[in-house]
């Protein structure tokens, strides 16, 4: 906001880094998650799964579950009454499985009792006979049609492909290679959880869930129930993390059935187990690139196949398949393309959104075969990356040309620019503990060996391919206090503060109230893609404009001044010709207004059959040198620092940016060295924190952040979203250090002591 | 695999310095079930039921363990401290401020667990260097801050103790 004369500051404003306004209930143990909410004559949910990844269901017998003292209500896919499945882009997926399983964990059956442990033991007194089939297993076989359909839908989900430029020109250098990304989990630590509140008469039901887009929830399972939209209302339980684990339904559907079978509320809560089978993940992925460059490095074609193992189930594998074949280029220069994508249906866990949704997979490929062309031409890493480097106004492989702010040389010149950490391996005082493998000491500091490594990415904003997802929101001025409410999901990013701190800026006023996050009002779209600054900032905006407005019309006539020469200054109402101040409070005394907005971005377009097409919304960009050291005995990494430039656009809130960029990064480490999901023949190895390694305190190097503020003129407040970057090339640029330290190509994620060492020849488990 | 779950149990537990009936229960029930729906202290979270997230870290006979691998018929004779006998609601103690301010918490479910973590690590040690920080937080898992947030709390904390007790 542009202040006029005599500078009065207020705090809260954009730009401050304010806390949370649930920052204390937080802290406190106060604030009502998911999983705190209970009603009277509350029942347990709990769900039967699949223990089998491909099986013919024979039958099913639930008698013994209602043997059980305390088990309310058994529902099976036959108490189904609307719609027998759900799924975000295609409606794929069942309530219950009928006729067959297709992967491990799918729900059968679900049981509502007294006690968890009534439920368990429900569970299990539930007999299901099944003829097991073989699995689906190698994505290459869904592709090449050796195995049967294992879905109406078929195997292949989706197929695109881009062609760009001369497809047969051939570059002075060329590499290439194959690289493979695990499947990582979101491992948020708020599990799974709902209350379902069935209405009186049974025609209707609440729910209370911890989700990251309460209206597609709400049409989704509207839709399962038979009920119309407007009798199921949905209300944001508090949400423990998201990261893309919440935007497909899992437990919704079941909690309210039970609710409804049995007319008393019902909760359901996922185990951390039941976690892991019971959301999607980040897709598993293969990737061939072959890189063309000229002598001196610039780039002249990319070539890439790029195979994502969806599980199962659709969910957004065809939006995650388009992230992916879009971004193989990186943020570089590039005129000639051709780059074939599948996202196939296997017998594996469903896959669909995590942080960085297709693009992180192909950051990781596109950012090896940088550092192989590197080499090739003699070049420095950054050297090869800044002359490459994309800017504004240049054209994607897809012909989309980028219009938004594009410092992706600032990005890579700053970040090399930080101070690389002082200490040496083992620090000052020589401390092993500080080497990797920790407080084992089983390193000799002599034979550790530092590398660095470097890696830049680009990142699509918003939804893309002609979705308009917009957003929805309601200010309401009243006695001097503001009332924004909209219906985005507040899962930890911060959108309440810096939704608060926008109102506080347009309209002067210090004393805003967040509303309950519900339905009773319109979509916000989903809290995902970077996105809810920008829309739901851009919709709180604007109707905190609207209001501003109007207010100014009402002083402007009580004070015979020009509305249009009227500004906000702080607290105050200013002339911006003249000498009028009067304080907004003052102002608004006895006025009320209440303006609903909804803001959307700009159209997209579709790819056509080569790709091209004006499909994305908005571009960000990042960079990111990580230090670490190896063991190479025992393949063991410690991560000594990441450095990062991103491009936020404009910080609205800079202690919350720095917050995503650090916890982003965190992820992008587990990612690249200890994180996946271990599927053998279908069946989850390692469904519990104890075998699925998260970052912890130790394994979390300090981050050094350098934020580059360019407004953005298209973005409503100049800000770009900034939660996914730094999940992006956070990844490869840990993997180029490995590589930098011990001289080895290592072309997998997660990187493992095997790897390292060299024991595993194949890149699969 | 018909019998019902035996919900009779009856014991008393010492939380946050008062006695509290634990009625109805059965004698499977974790001290973080019973403590959340039993009590209503709802404080301590769920995460992993492994131990290994520190989510649901309470005191018991001033030791800090997770409650989800505690049975809490086995607890009866100890004395309890959970996130709600830190302070009282609306006056947070030093460290759950450090936290709001220092921009610690996101989603905040791990929040309540390193509150409990934190103290119990000032208590042993005052001024924690970085390094001591992480190895003794190292039992509580955050997915969103990427702790660096935490640890600039843990260490305001410190300082301004050491500044108060110059002072």
């Amino acid at each position: 906001m542009s202040s006029v004369t005599g500078e009065r500051t207020r705090t809260g404003r954009l730009g401050d880094s304010i806390s949370r306004p649930d920052g204390t209930p937080k802290v406190q143990g106060s604030y009502a998650f998911s999983s705190d909410l209970s009603a009277e004559n509350c029942l347990w949910g709990a769900t039967l799964r699949s223990p089998h990844p491909s099986a013919r269901i024979v039958s099913i017998d639930v008698s013994g579950a209602y043997r059980i003292v305390g088990v309310e209500a058994v529902i099976t896919a036959a108490d189904v009454p609307g719609l027998p499945t759900y799924g975000l882009i295609s409606s794929d997926q069942p309530v219950f499985a009928t006729d067959v399983v297709r992967y491990v964990g799918e729900p059968i059956a679900a049981v509502a009792a007294d006690h968890p442990e009534t439920c368990r033991r429900a569970l299990a007194a539930i007999v299901v006979v099944y003829e097991v089939l073989e699995p689906l297993i190698d994505p290459e076989r869904a592709i090449d049609g050796s195995h049967p359909d294992i879905h109406p839908d078929g195997n292949v989900i989706r197929r695109q492909r881009i062609v760009c430029g001369d497809p047969d020109i051939v570059g002075e250098v060329v590499v290439e290679d194959t690289y493979e990304i695990g499947m990582q989990d979101q491992a948020f630590l708020g599990l799974e959880a709902a209350l379902a509140m069935p209405d009186a008469d049974g025609g209707g039901v609440s729910l209370h869930v911890a989700t990251q887009w309460l209206h597609e929830d709400q049409k989704q399972i509207a839709a399962c129930l038979g009920l119309p939209v407007s009798s199921v209302r949905l209300t944001l339980g508090g949400v423990g993390g998201a990261f893309g684990a919440r935007e497909d339904i899992s437990l919704q559907v079941h909690t309210c059935l039970l609710a409804l079978r049995t007319g008393r509320p019902v909760r359901i809560h996922y185990s951390r187990e039941e976690s892991f089978l019971g959301h999607v993940h980040r897709h598993p992925v293969r990737i061939w690139m072959r890189h063309h460059a000229t002598r001196e490095g610039r780039l002249v074609k990319v070539e890439a196949r790029m195979v994502f193992d969806g599980g199962a189930y659709a969910s957004t594998s065809s939006a995650v398949l388009i992230n992916g074949v879009t971004h193989a280029q990186g943020p570089y220069r590039c005129d000639n393309a051709v780059v074939d994508g599948y996202a196939v249906r296997t017998n594996n866990l469903p896959c669909g959104a995590m942080r960085g949704f297709g693009v992180v997979q192909a950051c990781f490929a596109h950012e090896g075969q940088m550092d192989k062309l590197a080499a090739a031409c003699e070049l420095d890493p950054v050297e090869i990356r800044l002359m490459n480097a994309m800017v504004t106004g240049d054209k994607l492989i897809t012909g989309q040309v980028i219009e938004n702010v594009a410092p992706v040389a600032r990005c890579i010149r700053e970040t090399a620019a930080l101070p690389l950490p002082d200490e040496p391996v083992g620090g000052h005082d020589h401390d092993p503990m500080r080497l990797p493998g920790g407080a084992g000491r089983t390193a000799d500091t002599s034979h550790i060996v530092r590398g660095i490594g470097f890696a830049v990415a680009i990142k699509n904003l918003m939804y893309s391919e002609t979705f308009d997802d917009y957003s929805t929101a309601r200010c309401r001025l009243a006695d001097g206090v503001v009332n924004l409410k909209f219906a985005t999901s507040e899962v930890g990013q911060g959108f309440i503060t810096i939704a608060g701190q926008i109102a506080r800026s347009v309209l002067g006023f210090d004393n805003v109230v967040i509303d309950s996050i519900d339905t009773d009002v319109g979509s916000a779209g989903s809290t995902s893609a970077s996105r809810q600054t920008w829309m739901s900032g851009g919709a709180v905006n604007a109707a905190c404009i609207k209001v501003r407005d109007l207010l100014f019309e009402a002083v402007a006539v009580a004070h015979g001044v020009d509305p249009l020469s009227l500004a906000i200054d702080g607290g105050d109402i200013v002339d911006r010709n003249g000498v009028f101040r009067v304080s907004a409070l003052d102002a608004a005394l006895g006025l009320s207004f209440d303006e609903t907005v909804e803001y959307h971005h700009k159209p997209t377009e579709d790819l056509d059959e080569n790709g091209q097409g004006d499909c994305h919304t908005a571009f960000a960009f990042v960079a990111h040198r990580a230090v670490v050291d190896v063991d190479p005995e025992l393949g063991l990494v410690k991560v000594i620092q990441i450095a990062t430039a991103q491009d936020v656009g404009r910080a609205l809130n800079p202690l919350s940016v720095i917050g995503q960029i650090e916890g982003g990064i965190a992820q992008g480490l587990g990612l690249a060295v200890m994180e996946e999901i271990i599927m053998s023949n279908g069946h989850v190895r390692n469904p519990s924190f104890t075998d699925y390694l998260l970052p912890t305190f130790l394994d979390m190097p300090s981050v050094t952040a350098s934020l580059i503020e360019e407004p953005d003129p298209i973005a409503p407040l100049g800000a770009k979203g900034v939660g996914e970057p730094p999940t992006i090339s956070s990844t490869p640029a840990i993997v180029a250090a490995i590589r930098d330290a011990i001289g080895k190509p290592l072309n997998r994620v997660p990187v493992r002591p095997t790897d390292i060492i060299g024991l595993s020849a194949s890149p699969s488990i | 695999m018909s019998e019902s779950v035996t919900l009779n149990e009856q014991y008393e537990l010492h939380v946050n310095g008062e006695t509290r009936a634990v009625r109805d229960s059965w004698l499977g029930e974790s001290l973080l079930f019973v403590l959340r729906e039993r009590l209503g202290l709802l404080g301590s979270k769920g995460a992993c039921e492994q131990g290994e997230c520190g989510s649901c870290s309470v005191l018991v006979d001033d030791e800090l363990v997770c409650s989800c691998l505690v049975l809490a018929a086995s607890a009866v004779d100890q004395s309890i401290v959970t996130i709600e006998g830190v302070a009282p609601i609306g006056s947070p103690s030093d460290v759950q401020q450090a936290f709001v301010d220092a921009g610690a918490v996101q989603c905040g479910f791990c929040t309540p667990g390193l509150i409990m973590a934190t103290h119990a690590l000032l208590e042993r040690t005052a001024e924690p260097t970085e390094f001591e920080i992480r190895e003794e937080l190292s039992g509580n898992v955050c997915r969103c801050t990427g702790y660096g947030r935490i640890i600039e709390a843990v260490q305001r904390v410190a300082v301004s103790r050491r500044q108060s007790v110059q002072a």
